[in-house]
C-alpha cells in the first residue's frame, strides 16, 4: 500500500474516532497540530503519560474502593485529576464516566461507584485498543514527520 | 542584561500538578516560543522564584532571588501560569503569596481550571490575575498571554516599537505555524 493510501487511511480512521466519540476533535486535533519536526511524536508521548497515570490513579482509585468504610472524599479527588487528564488528551467517553462516577461520589453511592469504575475502566481499555492501532498506522503511513 | 530583542525569549513559569498538563503546556508554550520552566506544585514554584517559607528575602544578604540593583527577581520569569486545583498550595494561594510578595507582584499571573465557577474566576481577577482560561487549554489561549509579558519584564522600553508585531502575532491564525524569534516574525 503507498503512501498516500495510508495516509488516508489514517485520517480516516482519526474521523472515525471522533465520530464515534472516542476522541474529541477540537482537543484531539490541535494535540496533532503542536507535532512538528522537532517534536515529531507528541501525541504518542502525551496519550503514553496518560497510560501510566492513569494506571497509578487506577490503583488509588482500587485501594480507595476497597477501604472500609469506602473513602468518598478521596474518590472523588482521584477521579477529578483523572477526568482532568481524559479531557486534556480529548478522551471525551473516558472523561463522560468519570463525569458520572463522580457524581456516584458526592452521593455516596457505593455500589455505583464499584459500577462507574468497571465503566471508566472499560472504556479507557477500549480507546488505548483503538489508539494502538491509530499510532501504528500512522507509523506506516510515515506520518511522524508533519509538512 | 539581553543580547538583543531578537535573540530574547520569554520564560513562563507553568505550574500543575497533573504530569500530562504539564506536558502539555509546556508544549503549547514551547511552540509560541516560550522557554518554559515546568514544576508540579505551588511550592517548588515559590522555591523556583527564589520566595522560601518567609515573604522577601530582600533584606538577607546572602539571598539569591533578590538582584541589588531592582526589585525584579534573579530568575527571569516574565509570566507564571498556574493551575487553580492542586493538593497543598491551590494555585489562588500561590497567586496570593506573589502578589503580596515585594519582588515577586509584578509578575504577570494567569490560572487555569478545568471548572467554569464565576465566583472562583472573579476571585482569581480581584487577587490580580490577568487572565482566566478554562481547562484543556488551547493555541488560542496561550496566544493571550504575549501581551501581558510585555508589561511585567524590562523590555517595556522596546514594547513600543514591537506593539505592532505583537498585535500580528494575536491575530496569527491557529492553525499557522508561525515561528518567530523573539521578535521577528518569520512568516
Amino acid at each position: 500500500m503507498d503512501r498516500n493510501q495510508l495516509r488516508r487511511q489514517v485520517a480516516h480512521m482519526r474521523s472515525s474516532l471522533i465520530e464515534q466519540h472516542y476522541l474529541d476533535q477540537q482537543q484531539f486535533v490541535q494535540l496533532e497540530d503542536l507535532e512538528d519536526d522537532s517534536n515529531p511524536n507528541f501525541v504518542e508521548e502525551i496519550v503514553t503519560l496518560f497510560y501510566k497515570d492513569s494506571s497509578r490513579l487506577f490503583q488509588k482509585i482500587d485501594q480507595a474502593l476497597h477501604s472500609v468504610p469506602m473513602d468518598f472524599a478521596r474518590l472523588d479527588d482521584y477521579v477529578h485529576q483523572f477526568k482532568g487528564s481524559s479531557s486534556s488528551i480529548g478522551a471525551i467517553k473516558v472523561k463522560n464516566e468519570c463525569t458520572q462516577f463522580k457524581e456516584f461520589c458526592l452521593a455516596g453511592n457505593a455500589e455505583g461507584c464499584l459500577r462507574a469504575f468497571q465503566r471508566v475502566k472499560h472504556e479507557h481499555e477500549a480507546l488505548k485498543r483503538q489508539l494502538e492501532t491509530y499510532f501504528q498506522l500512522r507509523r506506516q503511513a510515515g506520518m511522524a514527520q508533519r509538512s | 542584561m539581553r543580547v538583543g530583542a531578537a535573540e530574547a525569549q520569554f520564560h513562563v513559569l507553568a505550574v500543575d500538578d497533573s504530569i500530562i498538563d504539564r506536558k502539555l503546556i509546556e508544549r503549547l508554550l514551547k511552540t509560541s516560543s516560550y522557554q518554559v520552566t515546568a514544576v508540579d506544585s505551588g511550592i517548588k514554584a515559590l522555591e523556583f522564584l527564589g520566595l522560601n517559607d518567609e515573604e522577601d528575602q530582600s533584606d538577607i544578604a546572602e539571598a539569591p532571588s533578590v538582584s541589588p540593583n531592582n526589585h525584579h527577581q534573579d530568575v527571569d520569569v516574565n509570566l507564571i501560569i498556574t493551575d487553580y486545583c492542586m493538593p497543598g498550595m491551590t494555585g489562588y494561594d500561590l497567586l496570593r503569596k506573589i502578589k503580596e510578595s515585594k519582588s515577586l507582584k509584578d509578575i504577570p499571573v494567569v490560572i487555569m481550571s478545568s471548572e467554569n465557577e464565576p465566583s472562583r474566576i472573579n476571585r482569581c481577577l480581584e487577587e490580580g490575575a490577568e487572565e482566566f482560561f478554562l481547562k484543556p487549554v488551547k493555541l488560542s489561549d496561550v496566544n493571550k498571554l504575549r501581551p501581558h509579558m510585555m508589561k511585567g519584564t524590562s523590555m517595556e522600553d522596546e514594547g513600543n516599537i514591537n506593539e505592532g508585531k505583537a498585535m500580528e502575532d494575536i491575530q496569527t491564525p491557529e492553525r499557522t505555524r508561525t515561528i518567530y524569534n523573539g521578535f521577528d516574525v518569520l512568516s
